[in-house]
């Protein structure tokens, strides 16, 4: 559904993105695993439309995508949530979500309709919270919340625009065990029509839920395919070394 | 609102209806003058507390919308028609919002702000420089414009028809806006101040959404020049020099920030203020520039937020 | 347009390019290492052109009165960050903008109270009051040759700072990425407030330069500062070299624009700025980050 083709982005001299390509299948869940610097968060960000590339194409859904900007891109269906928690912090938990659940109404120039009425959005949002455990924390402020329910809060705002693709840039990190768990789970059973891509740190949550394993090394492809192939592939054990793979 | 503030919003709203009961003609005048601000403050207020644009050329838009009613009089004794002439300033306003906003919303940040500056140096030195309306020395407009409606009509020479008809400009431009900011258009552009680029990532395209408010705010703000040309009977590129803008967005930051009331106090506050340190001493531009310089350092929140600045602040001494 | 008439506009457009610059370039430097709005910059150009009307009766030497307003404006610059400005660089711009807009009008009734409100002259040297034929019938003032003269090396001086000393190394790398000066460790007051005094110095030394060439007046720093903002906003923020193009381009327009379409000409800098913009929202030479 979203593919990378020969993405390539330079920053001056630093190539940070090298001729990545790499495919998003539906019901997928594609994981990228690099050390850091190895360009996945940029790679995302192409991905996103955030940063116009160097070279090569973004294609959705086989068409290629020039130049396209990131709301353009989340219109197209692709959602994305950020490596440092990107919410809106004056307000609740549960405005984050309905706010996002409202870029994809139609009509949104509605002058004289309040926005708290809008019962689409309310919905949307409420289920948001409810699928990743924070309906309890429903009108917190964002502020306020801790650095895992931020993370999760992420995901809620992503899952409320309703996206078909998913690409979540760490969305584990800081998280504590019961927490990821959670958050496995809630991967297992968006995956059955959506494709993500999972840019991830955490082995173990990696293995236990990839499809597909990408791994990246100063910008380009190092290996990619079925996790017990990367698992057994040598060059990626090299670069790995002790990293417990 | 809070129960408060909505008690006190109605209070302060009978006061305003009563008050040509019992004051002079100048304090009419006077209050007519400062709601007409007010309502410029507020049209400010969206961009600025609302939307989160800093705009230092807002003047442009409330300046020429006062031109547009000299330019449209035929000759400086005729009364123009207020149902013809009010919708065509408001429009000239909005359209040039439009296409300043156009241009201006390519840029962000501090760009913003002073392009914003330089676009309404731009209008200012059209009429300033031109001999259009009488260049710098501006032009008088001597007959009132006609409002009639059916059999009844409306006297804006008239002080306390013409603070009525403000009264009732004031209330209808808060409820307005007040309306506009619950709409689901409002929550978005909150969302923009808030964080613009994640409201871009959710799918929003928030240029058009900035571009949309600008030219409200653009259009507001020429109803309030239009009835400032009305009240003052005079026009000069005064009206759209960046001191205007200064002023306007020091009512805005004065009263506080995003929540319409506060621009309507800051207006309130801001033009009594000056009133007060005109009549101290001729050099009263001093004690406004210290005046300015102690709302930002003492009230970031502005006057409505003044309760939140000594919460934060009682916290921050409890715990320092 | 005969040869004689084009050179004299030349002339005057490098002139007023090179001023401009010399305040500009101050003000992009405040912007871009600093991120402080500086409204009141325009103001550093007044207090230079009244410090040389005041400085230049008392001692009777337009040179004199230069040198030791110069001085004065270094030490002013230093204090004044010390005291105001360095508390503005974690406000937002917002409140950065109304606060030194308050500080433009204490400097206005300041000078008001000291000096008045007149519009007064600072006679130009003798040695420098002659002017330069120019062909068999019109000729240019000497002092006007001057001034562009005096600003060029002024100009060169500060190229020569920023690319061959240390401290103007700092600089740069401050302009372009704030953050990493000061995770550097580099004594990031001592150079904020350098770079300060650097910038009200230059503004000062041009309203010094040019003031017996134009009249001294309470409005004259308004006029100045927007302009500058324009030439900010175009060669692009922090940008230095992008600030002498944006001011020589805006040089020209002006002028000539005063020749050939002299209602219009106030409002030709903006169409510029207008047109860079659709052009390139960000400036012609932004420097990256910050």
């Amino acid at each position: 559904m979203l593919a990378a083709s020969e993405l390539t982005r330079r920053f001056g001299g630093l190539v940070a993105v090298d001729r990545v390509s790499l495919e998003l299948k539906r019901a997928e869940i594609h994981a990228l695993i690099g050390t850091n610097g190895a360009g996945k968060s940029t790679l995302i960000n192409l991905l996103a439309g955030e940063l116009p590339p160097s070279a090569g194409a973004a294609l959705v859904r086989g068409e290629p995508l020039r130049a396209a900007r990131p709301e353009h891109m989340a219109r197209l269906g692709i959602g994305r949530t950020f490596q440092r928690s990107n919410v809106f912090f004056e307000f609740s938990a549960f405005e984050n979500c309905r706010l996002a659940a409202q870029a994809r109404l139609p009509r949104a120039w509605a002058l004289h309709e309040p926005a708290i009425r809008c019962r689409s959005s309310s919905e949307a949002a409420t289920r948001a919270l409810e699928v990743v455990g924070l309906s309890e924390r429903h009108d917190a402020p964002a502020v306020t919340l801790s650095h895992g329910e931020r993370r999760a809060l992420e995901i809620a705002m992503c899952l409320a625009t309703e996206p078909s693709v998913l690409l979540l840039d760490e969305p584990l990190a800081g998280m504590g065990a019961e927490e990821s768990q959670r958050v496995i789970e809630l991967l297992r059973r968006l995956r059955s029509d959506r494709a993500i891509l999972l840019v991830e740190h955490d082995m173990d949550a990696v293995f236990a839920v990839a499809d597909v394993i990408t791994v990246m090394a100063d910008g380009a492809v190092l290996a990619s395919g079925l996790p017990e192939a990367v698992r057994a592939d040598p060059t990626v054990r090299e670069a790995y070394l002790g990293d417990g793979i | 609102m809070t129960r408060t503030r909505r008690v006190l919003a109605i209070i302060a709203l009978l006061v305003l209806a009563a008050l040509p009961l019992f004051a002079g003609k100048f304090y009419v005048e006077l209050i007519a003058k400062i709601m007409i601000m007010a309502v410029f403050a507020m049209s400010l207020d969206l961009l600025v507390g609302v939307t989160g644009l800093v705009s230092l050329g807002h003047a442009a838009f409330f300046g020429l919308a006062s031109y547009m009613l000299v330019l449209a009089a035929p000759d400086q004794y005729t009364a123009v028609n207020l149902w013809t002439s009010l919708p065509l300033a408001v429009f000239a306003s909005a359209l040039l919002a439009l296409v300043i906003g156009a241009l201006a919303l390519r840029t962000r940040g501090v760009y913003f702000i002073m392009v914003t500056l330089a676009f309404s140096q731009m209008v200012y030195f059209v009429f300033h420089d031109t001999k259009l309306a009488g260049g710098s020395d501006g032009t008088y407009l001597y007959v009132k414009p006609k409002a009639n409606l059916g059999a009844w009509s409306l006297n804006l020479g008239d002080s306390a028809q013409f603070y009525y008809a403000m009264l009732v400009l004031l209330v209808v431009s808060f409820l307005f806006l007040r309306m506009l900011l619950a709409s689901r258009f409002g929550h978005a552009l909150r969302g923009i101040r808030s964080n613009e680029q994640r409201m871009r990532a959710l799918g929003f395209n928030t240029y058009a959404y900035k571009l949309a408010a600008f030219t409200i705010a653009g259009a507001i703000a020429g109803l309030a020049g239009y009835f400032a040309a009305v009240q003052f009977g005079f026009v000069n590129p005064e009206m759209l020099s960046w001191h205007q803008s200064a002023n306007v967005l020091l009512m805005v930051i004065l009263g506080g920030m995003g929540n319409l009331a506060g621009a309507v106090v800051g207006a309130f506050a801001l033009v009594l203020a000056q009133d007060l340190f005109s009549s101290l001493t001729k050099h009263w531009l001093l004690l406004m520039g210290g005046f300015v310089i102690a709302v930002v350092v003492l009230l970031p929140n502005g006057l409505t937020g003044a309760g939140q600045t000594w919460r934060h602040w009682r916290e921050r001494t409890r715990s320092g | 347009m005969d040869l004689q008439i084009f050179l004299i506009q030349v002339l005057n457009s490098v002139q007023y390019g090179l001023l401009l610059f010399l305040v500009a370039s101050g003000l992009t430097l405040i912007f871009g290492i600093m991120g402080v709005i500086n409204l009141a910059h325009g103001s550093f150009y007044m207090l230079g052109a009244y410090a040389a009307f005041v400085l230049s009766s008392l001692t009777g030497s337009l040179l004199w009165a230069i040198i030791i307003g110069v001085a004065l404006a270094v030490v002013f610059g230093y204090v004044l960050e010390w005291v105001f400005y360095s508390f503005l660089y974690r406000r937002d711009h917002l409140q950065q903008v109304l606060l030194t807009y308050g500080l433009i009008l204490v400097f206005e009734e300041v000078r008001s109270l000291a000096v008045g409100d007149d519009v007064h002259g600072v006679p130009v040297p003798a040695a420098l009051a002659s002017s330069i034929p120019l062909g068999s019938t019109m000729s240019y003032p000497v002092y006007n040759l001057v001034i562009s003269g005096a600003c060029l090396i002024v100009a060169a001086l500060l190229f020569v700072l920023l690319r061959r000393t240390r401290l103007g190394m700092m600089i740069r790398a401050g302009a372009s990425n704030r953050e990493m000066v000061r995770s550097l460790g580099i004594e990031i007051d001592f150079l904020f407030r350098v770079v300060f005094a650097l910038g009200v110095a230059l503004a000062a030394f041009a309203g010094m330069i040019n003031a017996p060439a134009s009249s001294v007046y309470p409005g004259m720093g308004n006029q100045v500062l927007i302009i500058c903002f324009v030439v900010v906003v175009i060669g692009g923020i922090g940008s230095v070299t992008g600030a002498l193009i944006a001011a020589l381009a805006i040089g020209f327009v002006d002028t000539f624009g005063k020749v050939f379409l002299p209602d219009y000409s106030g409002m030709l800098v903006y169409l510029l700025m207008a047109v860079v913009l659709v052009w390139r929202p960000e400036g012609l030479l932004r420097e990256s980050g910050a």
